[in-house]
C-alpha cells in the first residue's frame, strides 16, 4: 500500500502571525514555521498502519517554499519514508484551486492507494483540500473523520459530521482527512532525525507536474484588499475580595448584558 | 423555466431528518444582499419539504430540488449543484462553510474550475462582481478576495451574517441530475447529538459562556451551564476542557473549534492561549475568571476577575437571579 499524507507548513500558532499588509501573503519571518499539528496526527495515521503492516510507504507530500524545507524533513524525522516537496516561484500565494491541482499532479504522478490529510489547516480555516483533491483524482473521499480503520482494500471511519458521529467506508483509492481528535504524532528521536538527512526528498516543479499557473488557465481568487484590525485593549481588573460574583452581575446589568 | 440576471444560487444544508439547517436564513439573506437569491436542495426522496419551505421563506425567489440518496457521501449533492449552476447560470454560488458545504464547495469548484473562497464572513459586490469578506488569524485582519473572473464559489461561516432576506411566495421546481459517476464514500446514518436543552446554538450566539481546564472535572462544568442558563447563553469550552472530556468537540471555541463573535464572552477557567483568542476576540464584550493574575485571557477582557469561578460565579447567579424575580 502507499499513502501520500499532506502536511503543510504553517505559523506557529503560538506565536505572532502576521500578513504582509502590501502582498497579503503570510508573512514567513514573523514567527517560527512549523509542521501544522494536525498534519502531523495525519501522518500518525499513517505510520501506525505502516507499523502494522510492513511494505507499506509512506510519502509526505507538500507545496512549500524552498524555506519550509526542514519542515517537510520533520515529517521524515517522525517517520515517513520519502518526501516530496513542491516548489515554485509562480506559487507564492497561490488561490486553493492551484493548490488541489498541484497536490493533485503529485499524487497522481507518485500513484496512491490512500491519501490522508488533515480537516482543515491551522493557517487558515479553509477545509476544502481533501475533497478538492479527491475530484481531480477521482477518488472517495471521507472527511472530518475523528476514528478510522484502514483495510487492504477499504477504508472505513466515523466521520464528525455537522449533525453527529456518522459511520463512514470506501473502496481504496480514497482521500481521508482527520481532525484534532486524533492523538498527536511520535516524537523525531535522534536515531530518526539521522535517519531523515538520508532519505529521499524529490524537488518538484510546476513543469514536472505539468500544471499551468498561468492567470488565463484558469479563474483564480485573488486578494484585492488586506487590513490590520487594532489590536484589543484590556479594560478592568479587579481582584475578589469576597464580592466580586455580585459586581459582575451589577457589570452586566449597567452594561444591559442581562 | 428563466432566472433572475444576478441570481446567486445558494445550496441549502439539509439536516439528516430533511430539514434546512440554521445556517439557511443568513446564506439566503447573504446572496440577497448582492443579487437574487435562487436556492438549490437536494434530499433524499420525500423529505425536503420542511426545507424547501424554509428556502422560500427565507427569501429564495424560487427553489431547486433533486432527490439524492442519504447513503452516498457528497458525491449527488456536487452532481446536484453542477446541474442546478448550468440552468441558473448564477453571479456566483453561495455553500455554508459547514463539513458537508466545504466538502461538496471543493468538489464542486474543483469539477468546474471555478474560483473559490472560503469562510466569508460578509459579502458585497463591486464594479467587477463580487467581493467575499473574511476574518483572518482570529480577526487580526481583515481581507477582501474576489475571482479574477467567472463566478465565484463562496462559503459562508456560519453564524457571521446577520442580514435577512424577505419571504418570497413558493416557487418551486425539479431539477433533472445526471449522475456524473464519481466514486463515492458510503456513508450510515447519523448519530444526532441530542441538544442537551433549549440553549442557545454556539454559533451566531449573541451570548456566550465558555469554560476551560480550571473547571477541572466534567461534573464541575455544569458551574458553567448554570451561568449560561442565567444569561440564555450558549456553552462553549476551551480545547483542554473538550480533551479532558467535560464536553463535546462541538463547543470548542478557537482557532480549530467554532469561531464566535457575541455581544457577551464570559471566559471561565481559561488561561486564554492565542488559539482560543482567536476564536473569542472580535466579542463586543469580553468577561474573564481567572485564579491567575498573569493570565492571557486579562490581555483582552473588559472586565477581569482575579478569583476563583466556584467562589465566583455561584454569587453572580445568585446576583442575578435575585434580580430576575
Ligand atoms: C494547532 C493548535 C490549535 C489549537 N486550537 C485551539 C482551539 O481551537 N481552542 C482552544 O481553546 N485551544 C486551542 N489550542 C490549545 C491552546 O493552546 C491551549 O492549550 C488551550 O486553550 C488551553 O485551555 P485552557 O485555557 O482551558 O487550559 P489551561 O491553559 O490549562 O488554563 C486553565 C486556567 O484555569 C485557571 N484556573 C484553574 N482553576 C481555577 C479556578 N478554580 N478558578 C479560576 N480559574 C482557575 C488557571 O489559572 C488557568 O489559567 C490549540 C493548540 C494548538 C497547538
Ligand atoms: N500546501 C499544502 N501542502 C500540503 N498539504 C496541504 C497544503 N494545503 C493544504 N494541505 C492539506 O489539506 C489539509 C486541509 O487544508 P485546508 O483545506 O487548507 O484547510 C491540510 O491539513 C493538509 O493536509
Amino acid at each position: 500500500m502507499k499513502i501520500f499524507v499532506l502536511v503543510k507548513e504553517v505559523p506557529d500558532t503560538y506565536g505572532d502571525r502576521r500578513l504582509n499588509l502590501e502582498t497579503g501573503l503570510v508573512d514567513r519571518n514573523a514567527s517560527e514555521p512549523v509542521l501544522d499539528e494536525i498534519t502531523e496526527r495525519a501522518l500518525e495515521v499513517a505510520l501506525e498502519y505502516a507499523d502494522a503492516n510492513p511494505g507499506t510507504q509512506v510519502v509526505a507530500l507538500s507545496m512549500a517554499p524552498e524555506s519550509a524545507t526542514p519542515s517537510v524533513r520533520r515529517a521524515l524525522a517522525i517517520g515517513a519514508e520519502s518526501a516530496v516537496q513542491i516548489v515554485h516561484d509562480d506559487l507564492a500565494g497561490a488561490d486553493l484551486g492551484l493548490t488541489a491541482e498541484v497536490l493533485a499532479a503529485a499524487i497522481r504522478r507518485g500513484g496512491a492507494d490512500l491519501v490522508i490529510t488533515g480537516n482543515v489547516s491551522t493557517d487558515g480555516s479553509g477545509g476544502v483540500i481533501p475533497s478538492m483533491i479527491a475530484e481531480h483524482l477521482g477518488f472517495a473521499q471521507l472527511t472530518a473523520l475523528s476514528a478510522v480503520e484502514i483495510g487492504s482494500g477499504s477504508v472505513s471511519g466515523t466521520r464528525a459530521s455537522d449533525f453527529g458521529a456518522q459511520p463512514v467506508s470506501a473502496q481504496l483509492p480514497a482521500v481521508i482527512s482527520i481532525t484534532e481528535a486524533f492523538p498527536e504524532a511520535r516524537f523525531p528521536n535522534f536515531k530518526g532525525i539521522m535517519a531523515a538527512k538520508k532519505k529521499p526528498l524529490e524537488v518538484l516543479s510546476l513543469a514536472d507536474l505539468g500544471v499551468q499557473a498561468d492567470p488565463s488557465a484558469a479563474p483564480r481568487t485573488i486578494m484585492t484588499s488586506v487590513s490590520e484590525k487594532p489590536p484589543r485593549a484590556a479594560g478592568v481588573k479587579i481582584t475578589d475580595e469576597g464580592d466580586a460574583g455580585a459586581q459582575l452581575a451589577e457589570f452586566l446589568v449597567q452594561n444591559r448584558l442581562v | 423555466m428563466s432566472y433572475p440576471e444576478n441570481a446567486i444560487l445558494v445550496l441549502v444544508d439539509v439536516t439528516p431528518t430533511g430539514e434546512a439547517a440554521s445556517s439557511t436564513a443568513a446564506l439566503i439573506g447573504a446572496a440577497a444582499q448582492i443579487g437574487t437569491p435562487v436556492a438549490l436542495v437536494v434530499a433524499p426522496a420525500g423529505i425536503a419539504q420542511a426545507a424547501v419551505d424554509a428556502a422560500a421563506s427565507a427569501g429564495a425567489v424560487s427553489v431547486l430540488t433533486a432527490e439524492a440518496d442519504a447513503s452516498a457521501l457528497t458525491v449527488p449533492v456536487v452532481d446536484a449543484l453542477e446541474a442546478a449552476y448550468n440552468a441558473v447560470q448564477p453571479d456566483a454560488v453561495l455553500v455554508s462553510n459547514s463539513i458537508a458545504g466545504r466538502d461538496v464547495a471543493g468538489r464542486f469548484a474543483a469539477r468546474t474550475r471555478a474560483a473559490l473562497a472560503v469562510d466569508a464572513v460578509g459579502l458585497s459586490r463591486d464594479e467587477e462582481g463580487v467581493v467575499a469578506h473574511h476574518s483572518v488569524f482570529g480577526g487580526a485582519y481583515r481581507v477582501n478576495s474576489a475571482a479574477t473572473y467567472g463566478a465565484p464559489v463562496i462559503t459562508v461561516r456560519q453564524g457571521a451574517v446577520d442580514a435577512r432576506a424577505e419571504a418570497q411566495p413558493l416557487n418551486v421546481e425539479t431539477l433533472a441530475v445526471s449522475p456524473s459517476g464519481m466514486p463515492a464514500a458510503l456513508a450510515g446514518e447519523v448519530a444526532i447529538v441530542e441538544k442537551a436543552s433549549s440553549r442557545p446554538e454556539l454559533r451566531g450566539a449573541t451570548r456566550v459562556v465558555s469554560g476551560g481546564r480550571g473547571l477541572g472535572s466534567k461534573e464541575q462544568f455544569v458551574l458553567v451551564e448554570q451561568l449560561a442558563d442565567t444569561l440564555s447563553a450558549a456553552v462553549g469550552a476551551s480545547r483542554a476542557a473538550v480533551d479532558a472530556g467535560f464536553v463535546p468537540q462541538s463547543h470548542q471555541v478557537g482557532q480549530t473549534g467554532v469561531s464566535v463573535s457575541p455581544q457577551l464572552y464570559v471566559a471561565l477557567g481559561i488561561s486564554g492561549a492565542i488559539q482560543h483568542r482567536a476564536g473569542m476576540q472580535t466579542s463586543k464584550m469580553i468577561v474573564a475568571i481567572n485564579k491567575d493574575p498573569d493570565a492571557p485571557i486579562f490581555d483582552v477582557a473588559d472586565f477581569g476577575i482575579v478569583g476563583d469561578v466556584f467562589k465566583v460565579v455561584p454569587q453572580a447567579i445568585e446576583a442575578l437571579e435575585a434580580r430576575k424575580k
